[in-house]
């Protein structure tokens, strides 16, 4: 392969945006016919690697070369009829449209004056059906899973003849079966010719997709390695720039943190550090929500939430948090009734939630980080007990030191930020309400290792101190690595709960599965 | 303000000018200087101010005089608008308000001996502003609760609102007798006319709920991402509530300087296109109609070069028929000024000529 010529090669890129060289003297090469993957921590430089390549913004200095001549695509519009293609994370198609005009408008189907609607839905349904991908290309694209939402993106991208592919943590919203579903599309692709640029955080697809494998780290390019030649270990020695465990922290195994085995999650505690659980939950309900749900968490204990997509884990986090308001069932917390009709009422109570969606739920992206940072404390202390400005750049200060949250300075604006530095200013939002209960909803989802270990290592800091934690992530082994018990929803029902000690991402599985409720 | 513990440096401390011209005050502030020293330019004694019968005269009095209405107003609307929001009712409010204030007076004239009013002054100025808050309620009632688009709820009571002044005056124009009312719009305290004094009580109770409580950070954040300001606990739809019921209060107190300035109370035309002049006001001072970040000092300056505008072209002596052309141009220019990407574009320039030997 090394003799051929590369489609695409950058060469000595740098990018500097104030306070930051995002990208020093960066290589890359992307052949015909491979999936290339980039791999790296968040503010690695992965996505400006990415911009850059795509004109959204230009290179400081270094070349590009496509097929051998030099190009400076000055808009993503741009790269776009140079044959660079690139499809997003979120999926940013108009979802009010149908399948057809999201794949076809702008492009050829699409005529100067007038749309010839049949042309342009048989076109759409050949992109599609090439993708193996059959739906109705009439209904509009917000009435197919994100899944289907991305193999439109994807047949976009090929109705304009793209040469390279650019695929920007396309499976971070997908279950399974959807990205083995992606995967395949991607192989067939590869069979064609493409040349495709992979960017995920989970480590195990990028074995399983990728021919090749470059590595950067703050900005720098740490190499270029064929799949074969790098083990796991050696990814992640090389992404971190450290040795580190690759797994992360454990929850603690020992007898002494365990709650008596809850079979109906209504058992009384006789033991454990704290005999009345923070909250008890029986028959939680919700139209068009989950259903008689019952759930037990002490302080000091963590409880897993697991199941497929759509099993009703987030639904039945935003029911404990008061963001929709439970219909059915009760909560009692420290065995009195509460009633929680609001996410204000929840956070008075003494709970946290870090939500799925980080950029829609969480951080608000215009505020600094500082403000982000003091919001929930200041929410908790209402309207007219206002914090100072001191002791809000001292919160701040201390909590970025505490997590290394690693920014300009505390008066940026939080959207700046990498995603890991973007989720610890969010668990210190939840750590500075001082909670008895924190409810993490995917907190590990698109960040990298290092700040996934050390957000979880402060996570499992505060449970040893006796703070209820509830998580929740379709990672099953993480799952059952960060909790004491794990409970097991399948399509909007609790199936069962099992105790941590004696499951594996096996045992929970089957009980998806249906061998045990 | 930057601790040490941090981890990337930061770009090197900008030069005292550059930050004084990143502060947001600074374009609307240097916008309204030009202004000034327009006319300076076509009208040397434009900056005199004389005292007479121990008040202040002059056109920079006139200006600031006239213009304390649409601050007031201004500055409510900033508040809705850095919600994400926008109350195009302000006008009618401000009719609504006169209205109430003229009949709760009554309007016989008395030809010997003092006008006695209908109800006592107190009585009737609380009962105009808790009218004017009531609608300003019902709008945010719409906002956030209904969960109406601000401006189809407030675009109902823009319509709506005009109707009612007149039913509450039964379709008359109202003409107001009682002098003490007319304090409110052409009183003196110390020389100041007293409804900057009006003024400047409505900027520091909202600078104060704003600053010194987290009033101001929760109205950002909602203006920024509602779904995240939720979730983290800010109690959006009672705020945003509100917000609009002090934007229709504002507007309430406005109307009570316009009803006395002019000593009468027309349902049809009090207050007309005054949304427009507030809108313009707010964005010309520096918050963005997206919502978030916000600035009421910014949209008291906004309402200033608005006024000084009108004034100005009223003493250049531009025919009557071009006025409004005339001030739409100007509009446009600062628009266009303020604008982030042109600034950044002149910024460009700027450091070119600085990089060159």
């Amino acid at each position: 392969m090394n003799d051929a010529v590369p489609v695409l090669e950058m060469k000595g890129i740098s990018k500097r945006f104030p306070g930051v060289q995002a990208l020093a003297e960066v290589d890359f090469r992307l052949f015909a016919g491979e999936v290339h993957s980039v791999m790296g921590q968040n503010g690695a430089g992965k996505s400006t690697l990415i911009k850059v390549l795509t004109g959204v913004h230009p290179a400081d200095s270094g070349r590009i070369l496509l097929e051998g001549t030099e190009i400076k695509p000055s808009s993503p519009l741009d790269a776009q009829k140079l044959g660079i293609s690139t499809v997003y994370q979120e999926v940013n198609l108009c979802p009010n449209l149908s399948v057809a005009e999201n794949i076809c408008l702008g492009r050829d189907g699409a005529e100067t004056f007038g749309i010839r609607w049949g042309r342009m839905r048989r076109k759409a349904e050949a992109l599609l059906a090439d993708l193996n991908v059959r739906v109705d290309v009439t209904a509009p694209l917000s009435s197919y899973s994100i899944a289907v939402q991305q193999m439109c993106a994807i047949a976009r991208s090929l109705s304009t003849r793209a040469r390279i592919l650019i695929l920007d943590e396309p499976t971070s919203s997908l279950a399974e079966d959807e990205v083995r579903m992606l995967f395949s599309v991607v192989r067939r692709l590869k069979a064609q010719g493409m040349a495709i640029l992979f960017i995920t955080h989970f480590i195990d697809q990028t074995f399983e997709i990728s021919d090749r494998i470059t590595v950067l780290r703050n900005g720098l390019l740490v190499g270029e390695y064929p799949v074969s030649a790098l083990s796991r270990m050696g990814l992640i020695t090389r992404m971190v720039g450290r040795e580190i465990q690759e797994r992360g922290p454990v929850r603690t195994k020992d007898a002494g943190l365990r709650p008596p085995a809850a079979d109906d999650g209504r058992g009384a505690g006789n033991g454990g550090p704290a005999a009345t659980p923070f909250l008890s939950a029986s028959g939680l309900g919700r139209r068009g929500s989950v259903h008689g749900v019952d759930l037990e968490v002490r302080g000091g204990e963590s409880l897993g939430i697991g199941g497929l997509l759509g099993s009703g884990r987030t639904e039945t986090a935003r029911l404990l948090f008061g963001i929709d308001r439970a219909e059915e069932g009760t909560i009692l917390i420290e065995g009195r009734p509460a009633q929680i009709a609001s996410p204000v009422e929840a956070i008075l109570r003494g709970i946290g939630f870090c939500p799925e969606d980080r950029k829609l739920q969480g951080v608000i992206g215009e505020l600094s980080l500082r403000e982000n940072i003091v919001l929930a404390l200041q929410t908790k202390r209402g309207v007219f007990r206002n914090l100072s400005r001191k002791r809000q750049e001292e919160i701040a200060s201390s909590y970025i030191a505490a997590l290394g949250i690693k920014a300009g300075d505390m008066e940026m604006p939080i959207a700046q930020l990498s995603g890991g530095n973007q989720q610890k200013a969010l668990l210190a939002r939840w750590m500075a309400t001082d909670p008895r209960m924190l409810i993490l909803d995917e907190p590990t989802r698109g960040i990298d290792v290092a700040a996934k270990i050390e957000i979880m290592r402060q996570v499992m800091e505060l449970c040893d101190k006796g703070m209820a934690v509830v998580f929740i992530s379709a990672e099953i082994d993480e799952v059952v690595r960060y909790s004491n018990r794990v409970a097991v929803m399948r399509d909007r029902h609790k199936v069962g709960e099992i105790e941590s000690r004696e499951a594996d991402e096996h045992a929970v599985f089957q009980i998806i599965a249906g061998g045990q409720t | 303000m930057k601790a040490p513990v941090l981890g990337i440096e930061t770009a090197a401390t900008p030069h005292p000018l550059r930050r004084v011209m990143r502060h947001r005050i600074f374009w609307p502030l240097a916008t309204l200087g030009l202004l000034l020293l327009f006319n300076l330019a076509t009208n040397p004694h434009f900056f005199a101010v004389t005292v007479r019968d121990g008040h202040l005269y002059g056109s920079l009095v006139d200006i600031l005089n006239r213009a304390s209405p649409l601050m007031i107003i201004a500055m409510g609307l900033t508040l809705v608008i850095a919600t994400h929001g926008i109350d195009i009712s302000v006008g009618a409010v401000v009719a609504i308000s006169a209205a109430v204030a003229a009949t709760l007076i009554g309007g016989e004239l008395v030809l010997s001996g003092a006008h006695v009013p209908r109800f006592p002054l107190p009585v009737v100025v609380l009962a105009a502003l808790a009218v004017a808050t009531l609608f300003g309620m019902w709008n945010g009632l719409l906002v956030s609760f209904v969960g109406m688009q601000p401006i189809v709820a407030t675009l109902i009571l823009l319509v709506a609102g005009r109707g009612v002044a007149q039913l509450i005056t039964s379709g008359q124009i109202i003409t107001i007798y009682y002098s003490p009312y007319f304090f409110i719009g052409n009183g003196f305290v110390l020389g100041i006319p007293f409804s900057l004094f009006i003024a400047a009580a409505v900027l520091a109770v909202l600078v104060f709920l704003a600053r010194r409580t987290a009033l101001g950070l929760f109205i950002e954040a909602i203006g920024l991402n509602p779904v995240a300001a939720r979730f983290t606990g800010v109690r959006a739809s009672s705020i945003t509530f509100w917000v609009y019921a002090v934007c229709g209060l504002c507007a309430g107190i406005a109307g009570l300087i316009v009803s006395s300035n002019v000593k009468s109370a027309d349902g049809n035309n009090a207050g007309l296109l005054l949304e427009l002049d507030a809108i313009l006001a707010v964005v010309l001072g520096g918050t963005s109609l997206s919502g978030g970040r916000f600035t009421l000092l910014g949209s008291v300056v906004g309402a200033l070069i608005i006024q000084t505008l009108t004034t100005t072209i009223y003493s250049v002596g531009v025919p009557p028929e071009v006025t409004l052309v005339v001030k739409a141009l100007v509009v446009f220019v600062v628009s266009i000024l303020q604008s982030d990407r042109i600034r950044n574009r002149i910024a460009a320039l700027g450091q070119i000529g600085e990089a060159a030997p």
